[in-house]
């Protein structure tokens, strides 16, 4: 654990001893302070606006929601004792509202999919290109190219692609009414149509940032390894990958984050229906849209906070546990 | 919302030059919009149209000219500020070429409209109207003009409809009468909903117009043997699939059921609603198997391209055929209306048939400083000679009012007139006649498309969800 008085912020005045502590209240003792009046300020100003900025812009929006998530408001006039419901809204998600479910199983496999192969695909890119081969540039510009593009630009190129008279279904000969695959219609089959499409943007995304850590692994590792006789797989697993452990944390955390943040394909798409629920197009669904359901829509968003709050511990658990070794 | 953003705005200006009272240019707005005037007016917006072509593109917003010609005559004075959901290029033309006429009507009064896309306008519709709304907005009769209306953000304007109106049949004094028996709105167009089809399609293969629902299954086996798709469709933005609802609970159960039951007065899991169900899940086969991936466009054009035979739809698809640059193509659609399923009801000849309205916001920061002109702007939309200009932009907008002149009018709105006027009950469309948050993305249009994907399943628990959804939503105000 971290020192209490390091993370404590209590230097900003060191007193002069326990005495002026214990002391308490009595303004009468002269403090002595290492810290100018001036620095006093800048360090107020550099500690405070960053706090007030995340108080205002983080912390209050999302107790506000917390607080919502308990009415059934509907965004006109103000909240009266008559707009709180209790547990209500939560209760009505976990058992009456058919699209809850499935829009958490969609955000999970969602997380699966970038876990175990978007992720995976996109720094087996990066070590292929990490050696050297003609062209290297060049293949780097192509798979990073989606993810210079917005979200937008994506999902208008998928759509073309993945339309019953677009390039899929017409490349696989499918174009008459009764065989054509419906990729973005069908319920079933919409939600891994529109991974495949998110994976071509994030494996691009994963490439550049693994390839830049590749770089930067002191090249005599190899030599060491390929020394010892390790063939290139080995090298890879035993030398390299643990080499790169910060890079690796961050490639896990920026996927973690893309899963549970994953929005814009699926609205662009259909607005996030019909086999394309994801917690957060329900919430913008219910609660932006003009059914206004700010109450039950803040329910849903709490619900999403609370997974994501999971990932983000665990984060700052290793970061903060490693800091304090 | 409601931005300042004066890039987003058409700003038109004025200054007096004459000076006239009100009225008499009231009187004399017919002449003025439907004569010599109008030509000039006209051909100012149309080539200031073109000119900015590029105002169509960003379907976000869209920015529209800003040139008028100057014209005499006088009336109100000050500002209007308008909101308006009319993206489309040709309803933006039909926009600009009203406010030109409204000022010409009134010299020295400056209308400003805030042009915002269709869908993002429905969707943000309750911030607007709490935020900074312009003073007049485009909005839709029935539950969701109620809803606003009970919420205290908009204005009544009986005073307006006492002075128009004599101009209304009573089905329009009706849709746009709040429950507080105050009126809240115009009414400024409609559109029936119906099986639309091309007429060369039909008589080339010798298809006859099915009367009753055995005749319309026959009709479709015929035209699946003979490589079409029978019944077009496109569900991809959810909401049309509500029209073939509508349609099967108004001809199998009626329109008091209907609209009980998208009022929570009637339960979903009513057997009613299960045959609504089994019929429709007897002509799913018949309907484009990719549908869920379509748009309503896309789906229309198969029908345009003579590749599908019937889309139950709105009459404003029109926009799509008249956007194919072959005139012939709008000639030769044509529509019936849904065949009879051999109930009681079918004497009703419900269909939907949604009202468009203007209406008067609340809580604009300008309402009070321009409210004579705002309410200028309501009543000029009252008369006839204003909704046709719209309507030749855009046919599928059929005037309302009793002055509009009916004389040119195509064939095809001819018709859509009659059936709306031989309608016993008219319903205004599934997500017009229920709450907003009822008929969203992610409620009823959801469970529809749970039902499409599956259309034989037994539907008892699909019923009970809905029913579920619907009794777990915030109490009603209306």
């Amino acid at each position: 654990m971290p020192d209490p008085q390091a993370i404590g912020l209590a230097p900003a005045s060191v007193s002069t001893g326990a005495g002026a502590i214990a002391s308490g209240p009595r303004k009468r003792k002269h403090r002595y302070s290492i810290l100018t009046r001036r620095d006093k300020v800048v360090l107020f100003l550099m500690v405070g606006i960053p706090t007030a900025l995340t108080i205002i812009f983080i912390w209050l929006p999302t107790l506000a929601s917390i607080l919502l998530s308990f009415t059934n408001y509907q965004g006109i006039g103000g909240i009266t004792a008559a707009n709180i419901v209790g547990l209500k809204n939560y209760q009505f998600l976990a058992t009456g509202y058919v699209l809850f479910w499935p829009a958490v199983a969609h955000n999970l496999m969602w997380l699966l999919f970038f876990v175990f192969i978007a992720s995976p695909i996109g720094i087996f890119f990066a070590v292929l290109l990490d050696r050297e081969i003609r062209g290297s540039r060049f293949y780097q510009n192509i798979f990073y190219f989606p993810v210079v593009l917005s979200l937008a630009v994506v999902g208008f190129i998928w759509e073309l692609q993945y339309a019953p008279d677009g390039f899929i279904d017409s490349a696989l000969g499918l174009t008459s009414q009764n065989n054509a695959i419906d990729w973005l219609g069908n319920p079933s089959l919409n939600i891994w149509a529109v991974l495949v499409a998110a994976s071509w943007r994030h494996v691009g995304y994963i490439m550049v940032l693994y390839l830049a850590g590749l770089k930067s692994v002191d090249p005599t590792l190899r030599e060491a390894a390929a020394i010892d006789g390790a063939s290139e797989f080995q090298s890879f697993v035993r030398v390299i990958f643990p080499v790169m452990a910060p890079i690796n944390i961050v490639i896990v955390v920026v996927t973690v984050i893309e899963s549970l943040r994953a929005f814009d394909l699926a609205f662009i798409i259909n607005q996030g229906t019909n086999g394309l629920e994801l917690l957060s197009t329900l919430i913008t669904n219910n609660s932006i849209s003009e059914a206004s359901l700010i109450g039950f829509g803040s329910s849903i968003a709490v619900v999403l906070l609370v997974i994501s709050l999971v990932p983000i511990v665990l984060y700052l658990s290793r970061v903060m546990g490693s800091a304090s070794e | 919302m409601a931005n300042q953003d004066t890039t987003r705005r058409e700003t038109l200006s004025m200054t007096g030059l004459r000076s006239v009272s009100r009225r008499d240019v009231l009187k004399g707005m017919a002449v003025v919009a439907g004569a010599a005037a109008v030509p000039t007016i006209l051909a100012a917006c149309s080539s200031g149209a073109t000119t900015a072509p590029a105002s169509v593109a960003p379907p976000a917003s869209v920015v529209p000219p800003a040139s008028v010609a100057p014209a005499s005559a006088a009336g109100v004075t000050g500002t209007v500020t308008v909101g308006s959901n009319h993206s489309d290029a040709s309803e933006v033309k039909g926009m600009t070429a009203i406010n030109a006429a409204f000022i010409a009507a009134n010299p020295g009064v400056t209308v400003t409209m805030n042009p915002v896309d269709h869908n993002t306008f429905q969707n943000q519709i309750g911030a607007y109207l709490q935020g900074t709304p312009e003073d007049d907005f485009t909005w839709f009769s029935g539950y969701r003009m109620r809803f606003f209306a009970s919420k205290g953000l908009t204005t009544a304007i009986d005073d307006v409809w006492a002075k128009v109106s004599s101009n209304f049949t009573g089905a329009f004094a009706t849709a746009v009468t709040a429950d507080d028996g105050k009126v809240y709105g115009i009414p400024v167009d409609y559109y029936p909903w119906a099986v639309f089809y091309r007429k060369s399609v039909f008589s080339d293969k010798g298809y006859t117009i099915p009367a009753t629902w055995a005749d319309f299954k026959t009709l479709c086996t015929k035209m699946q043997t003979d490589g079409l798709i029978p019944i077009t469709f496109g569900d991809k933005d959810g909401w049309p699939a509500m029209g073939t609802f509508d349609i099967l609970d108004l001809r199998l159960n009626g329109y008091d059921f209907h609209t009980q039951l998208l009022t929570g007065k009637q339960k979903w899991t009513d057997a009613k609603v299960t045959t609504v169900f089994q019929k429709w899940a007897e002509i799913m086969p018949f309907h484009d198997k990719t549908y869920a991936g379509l748009t309503w466009e896309k789906a229309c054009d198969t029908l345009i391209q003579k590749k599908s035979g019937m889309f139950m739809f709105g009459l404003f698809l029109t926009g799509e055929f008249s956007s194919t640059g072959t005139p012939a193509d709008l000639a030769d659609l044509d529509f019936f209306p849904f065949p009879a399923m051999g109930t009681q009801y079918d004497a009703e000849n419900a269909l939907d048939a949604p009202i468009d309205i203007w209406m008067v916001s609340a809580k604009s920061p300008t309402l009070q400083a321009d409210l004579d002109a705002a309410k200028a702007y309501m009543e000029f939309w009252s008369k006839g000679s204003t909704q046709l200009l719209m309507f030749q932009n855009q046919p599928g907008f059929i005037p309302t009012a009793n002055d509009a002149d009916s004389s040119s009018y195509d064939p095809l709105t001819k018709k859509a007139v009659q059936i709306v006027s031989q309608a016993k009950k008219i319903t205004q469309f599934l997500d017009r006649d229920s709450r907003p948050d009822f008929a969203g993305a992610n409620g009823m249009q959801a469970f529809l498309q749970k039902f499409l994907a599956n259309p034989t399943q037994d539907t008892t628990a699909l019923q009970a969800e809905i029913q579920a959804y619907w009794e777990a939503l915030p109490p009603a105000t209306v």
